[in-house]
């Protein structure tokens, strides 16, 4: 299955060597005069900034919630906390471990004030900066007019909202 | 070790998972996973749960950075994940037709090759002027940047789209049989065809995996891989080791985040070997 990209690869290597012509470019398409392309650039600018805010509110908001969860979890169980004992991590490490693993466990752990639940939940947040990031690109996309790009970015937020919603979650 | 020597040496060893897995391009999992295995003995399940967690943070923790500083070329990430995540979930449905085994054997095998193209390109790192690639022009994928190490702006052309999305595709697949980062077939992708320079590769790399991994998150979710006090210590960790990663990655030249990348490569090449052969 991996063949056929080996190949194309190589092939690619020795192909792209060879220069090819300016005037191959996009057909039928207007040149930029220099007033739209700094116009252009704004625009991109603007999904950039859009865009990395986004994710760092999402990274800012995930770490908080991890970190409240692990003091919550380290709270409510004094054994985990020495730094010498008998108590070995390995008992909530091993494959039966029970922690939540579905929307409804997760309620769950969460209404109980379980540390462990507070913590998914932030792993969740983590989980979804990408495809909010996604989100916001199709926006973008469609702000600036690029409909090829935001088709292709709703595709891809597509097949995310599709990924979790066929796993279930 | 008690739980909370765990959480505080796992962190530890995420800060440096994170600003590896940031600076190459290929996410913390290449550090998380035998770490997890070999050094905690944590069942390998959890392990590639936790894993999942530390590619994402990689991902989210650089990409602030790296998109500010303009690294990153976001029309030809999100074009190339069209073909990444519908390899991740198809590949999350094939778990169980394709020999796990023998993928191993063929990825170490590819992987091996991957590293020899990046390593034999690393004297012609000059970016392409012209692109005749149809695809590349319509989605105007090309870009530049400033590069902090030469201190000049670097434009460059796209080629290659169609190998691009064929490497991108069983990037995907692999990722998600495999339960390792997609990363280390991206990189080759976008650097030898696609010929975009390293770091732009390295950068949108890291845009990508996160995508990616998104995507095979809620299966690895319900099944119950993802254990908290695993992935505490390691989102934060990552988290911040990757804003450090991302921020060396502008000041580093072409040639010292290529070697990295090699070196990385081969070691998690020999990885893979050793676990198709001798599992």
């Amino acid at each position: 299955m991996t063949h056929p990209p080996l190949r194309s690869e190589a092939a690619e290597l020795h192909l792209s060597h060879q220069p090819a012509p300016e005037d191959l470019e996009r057909p039928g398409r207007r040149q930029l005069s220099p007033a739209d392309a700094a116009l252009m650039e704004q625009k991109v600018r603007k999904v950039e900034v859009a865009i990395s805010l986004v994710l760092r509110v999402g990274v800012l908001v995930s770490v908080l919630v991890i970190a409240v969860g692990l003091g919550l979890m380290f709270a409510h169980h004094r054994a985990y906390l020495p730094l010498q004992g008998d108590f070995s991590y390995r008992q909530l490490t091993s494959g039966t471990t029970p922690f939540p693993h579905s929307m409804a466990s997760l309620a769950r752990a969460l209404a109980r004030g379980d540390g462990r639940g507070v913590v998914v939940l932030g792993v969740l947040v983590l989980i979804l900066t990408p495809v909010l990031r996604v989100a916001v690109g199709v926006v973008s996309f469609l702000y600036e007019h690029d409909l090829p790009m935001a088709l292709v970015t709703l595709y891809v937020l597509a097949v995310l909202v599709g990924s979790f919603l066929l796993a279930g979650v | 070790m008690t739980p909370i020597d765990f959480v505080v040496s796992l962190a530890l060893v995420s800060v440096a998972a994170g600003v590896l897995g940031s600076l190459v391009g290929l996410g913390g999992g290449v550090v998380i996973v035998p770490v997890l295995t070999l050094l905690y003995h944590v069942d390998i399940r959890l392990a590639i749960g936790a894993s999942i967690v530390s590619v994402i943070a990689t991902s989210s923790g650089a990409a602030a950075a790296y998109v500010r500083e303009r690294m990153t070329n976001l029309r030809a990430g999100m074009f190339l994940e069209v073909a990444t995540t519908t390899g991740a979930v198809s590949g999350a449905y094939l778990t169980t037709v394709l020999p796990t085994q023998a993928l191993f054997v063929l990825f170490g095998v590819v992987l091996a090759y991957s590293s020899f193209a990046t390593f034999r390109r690393r004297h012609t790192d000059q970016p392409l002027t012209v692109s005749n690639d149809r695809i590349a022009n319509y989605f105007d994928l090309h870009g530049s940047y400033y590069d902090p190490a030469e201190k000049r702006e670097i434009s460059y052309k796209v080629v290659g789209t169609r190998p691009g999305l064929a490497l991108m595709y069983v990037a995907g697949l692999v990722s998600a049989l495999l339960g390792i980062g997609s990363g280390a077939l991206k990189v080759p992708a976008m650097d030898s065809a696609m010929h975009l320079p390293m770091k732009v590769s390295s950068a949108t790399s890291n845009f990508m995996i996160g995508v990616t991994a998104a995507a095979s998150a809620g299966v690895y979710f319900i099944r119950g891989q993802i254990d908290p006090i695993i992935a505490a210590p390691v989102a934060a960790g990552v988290l911040l080791g990757a804003t450090f990663g991302a921020r060396i990655l502008g000041r580093v030249a072409s040639t010292t985040v290529r070697l990295v990348f090699v070196v990385v490569l081969v070691v998690i090449s020999l990885e893979m070997l050793q676990k198709g052969i001798f599992p």
